[in-house]
């Protein structure tokens, strides 16, 4: 999984995984570099060694099928997940140093809507980061909360119950949420899962405008007819990066293929292998 | 009996350990951890218990340390456990709580000459101590520990208020604006377990569980709004020790002294009762609201389903088509009571009147707004049967009955959509016609 100890041999190129030379790995200009990360559940590995770069400014879709490890990638890019081995860097710097570069929309199904909140709380808590730790949010907050849900058109809902909205106007909240953190670099969590056409086209619209500002933002995307459509970069996941790059240059018949197709046995037997052995099973 | 000096104390000792429980209680239910409450207040037990031995005395001080190095490390062990013993949350709490309070009860007995500990009053309290604590004139020690306790949950409550939403809510988003989710989840485990042993010596752990949970499953039914909530929760727990309390000392001479019961427990089951009525009677989600929703949903059915029949009956007679047996059916239904109701509506609205007819009898007949409100209605329902049978394979008698249901439902946009969809269409699949839009506003 990963090069430990020091190579003895007069090659001086070789670059050891002490954590002084890790920096060396990234570029301090990519919003987001992935350097070697393994992330593993149980023990048993389902992303590998991966290595990614995102060039700044893009909309870049992550693509793979189910159990490909998207989510995993960017929670464990945020550290919501552990990390068996690698690094990721934001603009250069750990994430820990970064948080406030980054913005996160999660899947919708891992909140409980029935919480009691009203839409403009849910986007109000987007920038608890930058509030007084003590004192409760101010008007200008608030304030910037109804101007982010008026630009995803639900000003009219803002003062209704979560749970009372539909599946898409939920996940416009969480748009509006995102965009009031301000971030340079925003991890999505497949936005458009069960929404509705309106929501669809507002999300669509909401990522060009990001882009427009020049943000970074990196959308784990399930639909692949849209693909084009929507993303300038495109990031193929299953298990390990099997092509990154442009859209018009990766996502090709050939690399979904790849990404889709044939499976990788031997990932998927090693991974079992090292749980069962890490357990002590047979 | 009369209230004296001592009941007032008993009700203000009640109200402040079950309105500490309850401020926590809230964040316990919101993040779908009631469980975590009942195992912490029972583990905190053996911490107590090996407090009491190493100093050998009922210091405040030791007490406490005990009893929060026993939560934590209840809430680390249920981690542990659930992760490396691979089962689910609840199951490794059940595990790590049970045991711990079965060594804490083991300890009490193996130390019974040392430990002035009763395990009697660990379950259910010992509020009426305070009673007679209050008739000597003495403030009691534990009432000042429950005070305490009290203004740190309050003081933990509102100025980590937003620390506590957030995480409750997203702990994703939490960590991600830089507010440590599992940071949090800590502060709570302690302030509970501190809670926990505050309480115990006035009502006991069964109370301090039931107040934890239910006054905060109480309030989200009547509220979406946090704050309301947590006030909500508060109210609800002291209502039940005043309520408790007065149950106590009036209703004995009522129903006799057999009636009079331990005022935790009373505390506990008056907490119940005010669920129950919440459950019945919370707007939106009570249950009298939703039959009360349905009724009127029902009530509306009857109605647009009379003025359906109306109308289909001055259509066939216009087009001299047979009678359809539905409107047949039309002199049978409005003999019931809730037809006779939905006729009287009806009327009163001024979409039905009354024809005499020469031989005394009586005729139903749609007034010209209630005949455009029937039109719209038999629209929408051709138009879904027509849709249906553009869009599926069912056959021609399988058509009337989703209509009939749909047509209540559907709102005059998706109507719009379906014209859309069959712009050529003017006949229904059974060859009636299909009203054209009207002018109704």
């Amino acid at each position: 999984m990963s090069t430990t100890g020091t190579k003895t041999s007069g090659d001086t190129n070789t670059v050891t995984d002490a954590a002084g030379s890790l920096s060396t790995h990234h570029d301090p200009r990519a919003p987001v570099s992935i350097h070697d990360m393994t992330v593993a559940y149980h023990r048993k590995p389902v992303l590998w060694d991966i290595d990614y770069a995102a060039t700044e400014g893009r909309l870049v879709g992550i693509v793979g099928p189910n159990g490909a490890g998207k989510s995993t990638l960017i929670k464990a890019s945020l550290d919501l997940i552990p990390k068996a081995s690698g690094s990721v860097r934001i603009y250069g710097k750990p994430y820990k140093k970064q948080r406030k570069l980054v913005g996160y929309v999660p899947q919708r199904e891992s909140i409980d809507w029935d919480f009691p909140a009203s839409a403009v709380d849910v986007v109000t808590m987007g920038l608890y980061g930058r509030m007084s730790w003590w004192l409760p949010p101010r008007k200008h907050h608030k304030e910037q909360a109804l101007h982010a849900l008026e630009q995803v058109g639900m000003a009219d809902l803002a003062h209704r119950q979560i749970s009372k909205l539909s599946g898409g106007q939920q996940q416009r909240v969480f748009l509006a949420r995102a965009l009031v953190q301000d971030a340079s670099i925003y991890f999505m969590d497949e936005p458009f899962a069960g929404v509705d056409a309106a929501t669809e086209s507002a999300i669509v619209a909401l990522l060009n405008e990001l882009k427009a500002r020049g943000k970074t933002v990196l959308v784990v995307h399930h639909d692949l007819q849209t693909v084009r459509e929507y993303f300038d970069d495109v990031l193929l996941l299953n298990m390990r990066v099997v092509a990154c790059g442009p859209t018009k240059d990766v996502f090709t018949h050939e690399n979904l293929q790849k990404t889709y197709g044939g499976k990788l046995t031997l990932l998927v037997e090693a991974a079992e292998a090292i749980a069962r052995s890490v357990r002590g099973g047979p | 009996m009369t209230w004296t000096l001592g009941d007032t104390y008993v009700v203000i000792i009640g109200a402040m350990s079950a309105s500490a429980c309850a401020l926590l209680g809230n964040y316990l239910v919101l993040r779908k951890m009631s469980l975590m409450g009942d195992a912490i207040s029972h583990a905190v037990l053996p911490g107590l218990v090996a407090a009491f031995l190493i100093t050998n005395s009922r210091g405040v001080g030791a007490m406490f340390v005990g009893a929060v190095i026993v939560g934590l490390i209840t809430a680390v062990f249920t981690q542990a456990i659930s992760k490396f013993g691979r089962v689910e949350e609840g199951a490794a709490m059940g595990v790590v709580f049970t045991i711990l309070f079965a060594g804490g009860l083991i300890m009490i007995r193996q130390q019974a000459d040392h430990v002035d500990l009763d395990p009697q009053c660990v379950l259910f309290g010992n509020i009426e101590t305070f009673y007679s604590d209050a008739l000597i004139g003495t403030i009691p020690q534990a009432g000042v520990n429950l005070a305490v306790v009290l203004l740190l949950d309050a003081l933990f409550v509102m100025l980590l208020y937003k620390q506590l939403k957030i995480t409750t809510f997203d702990p994703g988003l939490a960590t991600s604006v830089g507010i440590r989710a599992d940071i949090m989840h800590y502060a709570l485990m302690i302030m509970v377990a501190l809670t926990a042993v505050a309480s115990f010596e006035a009502v006991g752990s069964i109370l301090v569980i039931a107040m934890l949970i239910v006054p905060a499953v109480a309030a989200h039914l009547l509220t979406d709004r946090l704050p309301v909530m947590i006030l909500l929760s508060v109210t609800i727990a002291c209502i039940a020790a005043l309520a408790a309390r007065v149950y106590n000392v009036y209703a004995p001479g009522v129903f006799g002294s057999g009636i009079q019961a331990d005022t935790s427990a009373v505390m506990a089951v008056a907490t119940g009762i005010l669920l129950v009525g919440a459950i019945i009677l919370a707007p939106e989600r009570g249950l009298l609201s939703q039959a009360l929703q349905r009724i009127r949903l029902a009530l509306r059915i009857v109605q647009e389903d009379i003025l359906g029949l109306l109308y289909r009956q001055s259509e066939s007679r216009r087009t001299g088509s047979p009678t359809s047996e539905a409107e047949a059916l039309l002199g049978n239904a409005v003999r019931g009571l809730v037809a006779r109701w939905a006729v009287y509506r009806l009327r009163a609205r001024r979409l039905v009147k009354v024809d005499h007819t020469g031989s005394g009898q009586v005729a139903l007949a749609l007034t010209d707004k209630g005949e455009a409100r029937a039109a719209r209605l038999v629209r929408s329902h051709r138009l879904w049967e027509s849709y249906l049978a553009q869009h599926s394979d069912l056959p021609l008698d399988h058509l009337h009955m989703p209509a009939e249901r749909v047509e209540h439902y559907i709102s005059p946009e998706m109507v719009d959509r379906i014209r859309e969809d069959l712009p050529e269409v003017d006949l229904d699949p059974h060859g009636r016609e299909i009203p054209p839009p009207d002018a109704e506003s």
